[in-house]
């Protein structure tokens, strides 16, 4: 039986974990190969990279990560953020990627995705949506970190781009990023429901209940979180034995 | 010993050749990454890689000079141990049918087909971490715990092999229905997951398949 995924994301910027992660016993804990191979060991089912670096001249840094990480872990890496083109797309997959994830370039241009699937095959091709609830029942996309409105309706645009061949939904709810408060369920279960390919859920976990409530109440394949797992608050072995006390089928390899 | 990772230009190799030099350098062997059918043909174990749609793939693998003629003569005629990991497995069928229909090798009779989810729940691609029912066994999962109580491999795809003979079928993986997870020939196996993502359970299978002698 296919089991459901849970998957910490590290903020990295200029080659550096923002934040630190604050668990184990990392020498460097702004080092993502560092953190990656602790999340390795301590069974996560994939990792993802979200790259904030600003200034175009440090936009390589990430593939030296990617590289890196690559070299030292044998699980499925996904890296977003700044990605624009098929060359892009291509330096992050020959980096050692498994996946990459487009957001903005896919807003702004739909045929993206139809160009990135047919390319590189849409097992690789994730397509990250930002969402805000505009009204009852109805949540927007947005863009550069929740300020910008485009007024494209969320569900109908996971639509399209599952049809224009994005392998993989990655959703975060822009209203509950960084609250600890949950999962927008609503918004989750009305994308998840709405497409064909895995769904994964981001923004708002502050609790373990709330991982099973993605899955469960919102259908998510997968479950992403940063915080409660960069700041040792709970190990991905104790979120596992969470969900599977919830019912719920995970990897406990 | 050399083993050779075949580069037809699909897609990333460099994690498959970090996992494969991790195993091998414990049992004394050289990996390399060569789109060189010369060197194809002088290996002592081939693994033939693959990301993407079918018929691009067979695309990139007619499009190196020698490439499949090296592979059915140090394979096929001299039976050197072979491992086809996901598209690389499935070129082992008789014909694809993602994109249009494109013939394989046909080393493990059977065509390519879509998976075809039995409910709504069920999404496509097949992706993430589900175990392995064995049919039979095989030394590539010697030692490896299979079952539902087993040890998870990482699949990703949205195509599977039907072999045309289910006594070529080593493993299946349970999806609704059951897709074809590993295929076996002689010296010829072939993965629909990914070994080299599939921590603990694909390091062991590395392993055994730098060990085998079919």
């Amino acid at each position: 039986m296919l089991k459901c995924r849970v998957i910490p994301c590290l903020d990295v910027k200029d080659g550096r974990v923002v934040k630190g992660v604050n668990f184990v016993d990392l020498k460097d804990a702004g080092d993502p190969v560092e953190s990656a191979i602790a999340y390795d060991a301590a069974g996560a089912d994939e990792l993802c990279f979200l790259d904030i670096t600003a200034s175009h001249e440090n936009r390589g840094t990430i593939l030296d990560v990617v590289r890196r990480t690559a070299e030292a872990c044998f699980m499925p890496l996904t890296v977003g953020g700044g990605v624009r083109s098929t060359d892009d797309i291509r330096n992050l997959l020959l980096a050692g990627a498994d996946k990459v994830s487009i957001m903005t370039a896919a807003v702004h241009n739909r045929d993206f995705v139809r160009e990135a699937a047919e390319k590189f095959g849409s097992q690789c091709v994730v397509v990250a949506i930002d969402a805000k609830n505009v009204a009852p029942g109805r949540w927007e996309i947005f863009t550069h970190g929740g300020r910008k409105p485009t007024g494209i309706d969320a569900v109908e645009y996971a639509k399209e781009v599952t049809a224009l061949g994005a392998g993989e939904i990655l959703l975060t709810s822009m209203d509950r990023d960084g609250t600890r408060v949950g999962f927008d369920i609503d918004l989750t279960r009305s994308i998840a429901d709405a497409v064909s390919v895995p769904l994964i859920a981001s923004g708002g976990v502050g609790s373990l209940d709330h991982l099973v409530e993605g899955v469960r109440d919102g259908h998510a394949t997968a479950v992403l979180a940063a915080s409660i797992f960069h700041f040792g608050e709970f190990t991905i072995r104790a979120a596992k034995e969470h969900m599977q006390r919830a019912g719920l089928h995970v990897r406990m390899d | 010993m050399s083993v050779v990772i075949v580069d037809y230009g699909s897609g990333n190799l460099h994690s498959a050749y970090k996992a494969f030099e991790k195993a091998a350098a414990d049992a004394g062997m050289r990996v390399e990454v060569s789109s060189d059918a010369e060197v194809v043909r002088r290996a002592d174990r081939v693994v033939l890689p693959g990301v993407g749609a079918f018929a691009d793939c067979r695309h990139g693998l007619d499009s190196v000079p020698g490439m499949v003629e090296a592979l059915e003569e140090n394979v096929v005629r001299r039976g050197r141990p072979f491992l086809g990991i996901c598209v690389g497995m499935q070129l082992l069928a008789s014909r694809g049918l993602e994109h249009g229909v494109a013939s394989g090798l046909g080393w493990i009779p059977g065509e390519v087909v879509a998976i075809e989810p039995q409910s709504p729940e069920l999404k496509v691609p097949h992706m993430g971490w589900n175990t392995l029912a064995p049919h039979q066994e095989h030394a590539l999962l010697r030692g490896i715990p299979t079952g539902d109580t087993g040890l998870h491999a990482y699949f990703v795809h949205s195509y599977h092999l039907k072999a045309a003979d289910q006594s070529l079928v080593v493993a299946t993986t349970d999806y609704g229905a059951e897709l074809t997870a590993m295929v076996a020939r002689d010296n010829i196996a072939g993965t629909q997951f990914h070994p080299e993502k599939s921590q603990k359970l694909g390091l062991a299978l590395i392993a055994n398949f730098l060990r085998w002698t079919p």
